[in-house]
């Protein structure tokens, strides 16, 4: 029992070193307790650390290695979500000028085919007279969500904290989903995933959505996966102009990596919506409308369409 | 009375072979390559895969129809076409259930339907009912042909040709005796599976409808949907009876037991189905066309005047207008007039098919934008039309089949029909 407490403290201030200090020093795949038990011998040089139970005790740095990834989440928990949160994203399109970087990370991070993306940047006007904008468009992550309630298999699911993911390995590939979402938000995989056999081999899960299997529905996921690592989504770090703001609807708090608001009041102020709303859908994701805009829509053009 | 095929009948069954050999190997093809051997794309992620499903369902409910609704109504002269009407049920509501695995992306996790299977998805309604039926229909087909069995065994019994044909036909029917015992118990059967049938083709085919009304895209969010379906379901499947019908009677000689009163009976259903199929086109296009909402417009102005109006309009005008015209004289419900307005009805109803299928998802809410150009239209590849006729010709080969091994009449049912008419004349 003495030996299981002492190895769960040792591995937990592995965690949390490695969570502090030693992030990204070694990207090689060790075993955290390799050496612990002295191999090579200490250094003499202690490092003060805080235990689980708020004491701050001194290890010597020998014993201290680096977590080469954050343990894997089992299936079953990647189902049920984070515990206590309940995820929102905001986009602010008076910020948008579609230089697509958003796209550019999402589609790098999820290993896309080339042609197809998880988010859209449109070109939209709402009246014949109305202003041109752009309106990045993603999966809405609806609280009442249709692709959900149409899947066969419970391949795609809703988790307590309010992401819409989809499990690869139970997909059958019946495209009941694809119909069923207003928002085009979901593609196929029509073609076998461009991907190294390195990255096919490695463990699958719906939270990072990869690797992408030949047959299956995608769509974006909300990156739960950066989450957990205590990142935000890559369109939100990818977006130059601060476009995308995530957060939690139970802190009541969004931030674009940059700024903070309180979620709120953001919506609040700015007067914020959902889209398609009379559909029922209940979106996690809301817009804030493309008044005072930091560019003219023609910016976003290609230079070709340019006037 | 079955018996081995003409030259004529030699060189169907080769070119039927042949192209499911076709639609066999491009599904191969498939299957190792995956779906990027059709014109899917995101965009249009249901194609002529699909419209097919949908085309044999509807077909299938012909079944139910001759057999069951007419036989409840008590409409003794459609006894000699109902083994028609449920070989095509069986063969045609079999080949829906391969399709739709043809359409999976991952076939080889089609168990998860029944593992991890949620009740509240269409998809699993449409298992249920659509197993539900072939096995009524199974049944229908079987217990009917019992008696004729009984007369099949006689027949064969000293041919050393047919040995293999005497052992399957033992195999099936040889406890059959025909006494008063078996005819009630069979007699009642039949009746039980009369008139569970009806509830249950109404399902396959409702639930099918579901499969798009349940979603909130353009042409596909009405609640006329299930309504709409059965009656064009009832409307091909009556035009694919009398296509059948006039083959069979044509090729077997069955002048004496077909006649023009059966061609007359179903030239006038079929026009009252057609003006029936009609009506219901009216409320699904004009309703909302009479207003015009921002969503529905672009999918209207599609079928009416854009991409798809060409097939658009020729499905309505072969699959419904011709036919009633041909059919309303009593000139067009001679047999082969009849056959004709008979095919058209089929083929308009497949084009009818797709034109629900594919156009809507054509016109998706938000603008389709950020794809590449080939995404934003649908022509079938080569691998998929491949496939769908392979699917229709394995449909009509196991018909083929079926009316070399069995008499494609029913031989008992028509004779002691025969018999009770004669003594009421008397």
């Amino acid at each position: 029992m003495s030996e299981n407490s002492t190895s769960r403290k040792q591995f937990l201030a592995a965690l949390v070193t490695a969570g502090l200090a030693v992030t990204g020093c070694s990207t090689k795949k060790e075993n955290p307790f390799e050496g612990v038990s002295g191999e090579g011998g200490p250094t003499g040089k202690k490092v003060k650390l805080l235990s689980v139970d708020g004491e701050i005790v001194e290890m010597d740095s020998s014993c201290l290695k680096p977590v080469p990834d954050i343990p894997p989440v089992s299936n079953d928990r990647e189902r049920v979500g984070i515990d206590g949160k309940k995820f929102v994203m905001v986009i602010d399109l008076a910020r948008c000028k579609a230089v697509k970087n958003c796209q550019k990370m999402c589609n790098a991070a999820h290993q896309m085919h080339s042609g197809q993306n998880w988010i859209h940047v449109y070109p939209m006007k709402e009246s014949e007279n109305g202003a041109p904008f752009w309106q990045p468009t993603n999966c809405m992550h609806c609280d009442a969500p249709p692709c959900v309630k149409v899947c066969p298999v419970d391949a795609t699911f809703k988790r307590e904290d309010g992401i819409v993911l989809i499990d690869n390995t139970r997909c059958v590939g019946c495209r009941f989903c694809m119909a069923a979402c207003p928002y085009s938000a979901r593609i196929f995989n029509w073609n076998k995933p461009e991907i190294t056999e390195e990255e096919a081999c490695k463990p699958y899960s719906c939270e990072s959505s990869t690797p992408q299997r030949l047959g299956t529905v995608g769509k974006c996921d909300f990156c739960p996966d950066m989450y957990r690592q205590n990142k935000l989504p890559h369109c939100v770090t990818g977006c130059p102009n601060g476009v995308y703001f995530f957060g939690d609807l139970n802190e009541d708090s969004v931030t674009n990596g940059a700024e903070s608001f309180r979620f709120s009041d953001l919506i609040k102020d700015k007067a914020g919506y959902r889209l398609m709303e009379e559909l029922g859908t209940k979106p996690s994701v809301y817009y804030l409308p493309p008044v005072n805009r930091n560019f003219p829509f023609e910016k976003g053009l290609p230079t070709s369409e340019k006037s | 009375m079955p018996r081995p095929f003409d030259k004529l009948g030699i060189m169907w069954l080769t070119v039927l072979v042949l192209v499911c050999c076709l639609g066999l190997f491009a599904y191969i093809q498939q299957l190792r390559l995956g779906l990027c051997v059709t014109s899917l794309r995101d965009y249009a992620s249901w194609g002529i895969y699909i419209s097919n499903f949908v085309f044999f369902v509807a077909i299938s409910l012909v079944g139910s129809l001759i057999t069951a609704v007419l036989r409840l109504a008590g409409a003794h002269w459609c006894t000699p076409i109902t083994r028609i009407a449920e070989i095509i049920a069986v063969s045609a509501i079999s080949f829906a259930g391969l399709i739709i695995i043809v359409d999976m992306g991952r076939p080889e996790r089609f168990y998860n339907l029944f593992i991890h299977g949620r009740l509240q998805s269409p998809i699993i309604w449409d298992v249920l009912v659509i197993s539900t039926y072939l096995i009524i229909s199974c049944l229908l087909l079987y217990l009917p042909l019992l008696p004729d069995l009984k007369i099949l065994i006689a027949r064969t019994k000293h041919d050393p040709e047919k040995r293999i044909l005497h052992k399957m036909y033992c195999f099936m029917g040889s406890f059959w005796t025909g006494s008063p015992l078996q005819e009630k118990l069979v007699n009642r059967g039949i009746n039980i599976l009369c008139i569970t049938i009806v509830p249950v083709a109404f399902s396959i085919h409702t639930v099918t409808s579901w499969l798009f009304a349940t979603t909130y895209r353009a042409g596909w969010d009405s609640s006329n949907f299930g309504a709409y379906f059965i009656s064009g379901a009832f409307l091909v499947g009556s035009g694919a009876v009398m296509v059948a019908t006039y083959v069979f009677r044509h090729i077997y000689h069955l002048e004496d037991y077909i006649t023009h009163v059966h061609f007359d009976k179903l030239g006038r259903i079929v026009v009252m189905l057609a003006g029936l199929y009609g009506y219901f086109n009216v409320n699904e296009y004009l309703v909302p066309a009479f207003k015009m909402k921002k969503p529905e417009e672009e999918f209207l102005l599609s079928l009416f005047v854009g991409d798809f109006s060409g097939i658009f309009w020729f499905a309505i005008i072969t699959g419904m207008v011709i036919p009633i015209i041909i059919l309303v004289t009593p000139w067009g419900r001679k047999p082969f007039p009849a056959f004709v307005a008979g095919v058209m009805v089929v083929v308009g109803a497949w084009i009818k098919r797709y034109l629900i299928v594919t156009p809507t998802l054509l016109s998706p809410f938000l603008p389709m934008h950020d794809v590449p150009e080939s995404f934003k239209h649908y022509v079938p590849s080569w691998a998929e039309w491949s496939i769908a006729f392979g699917s229709l010709a394995g449909a009509l080969l196991i018909i083929t089949i079926f009316a070399r091994l069995f008499p494609i009449i029913p031989i008992h049912e028509t004779i002691h029909e025969a018999h009770e008419k004669n003594t009421e004349h008397h």
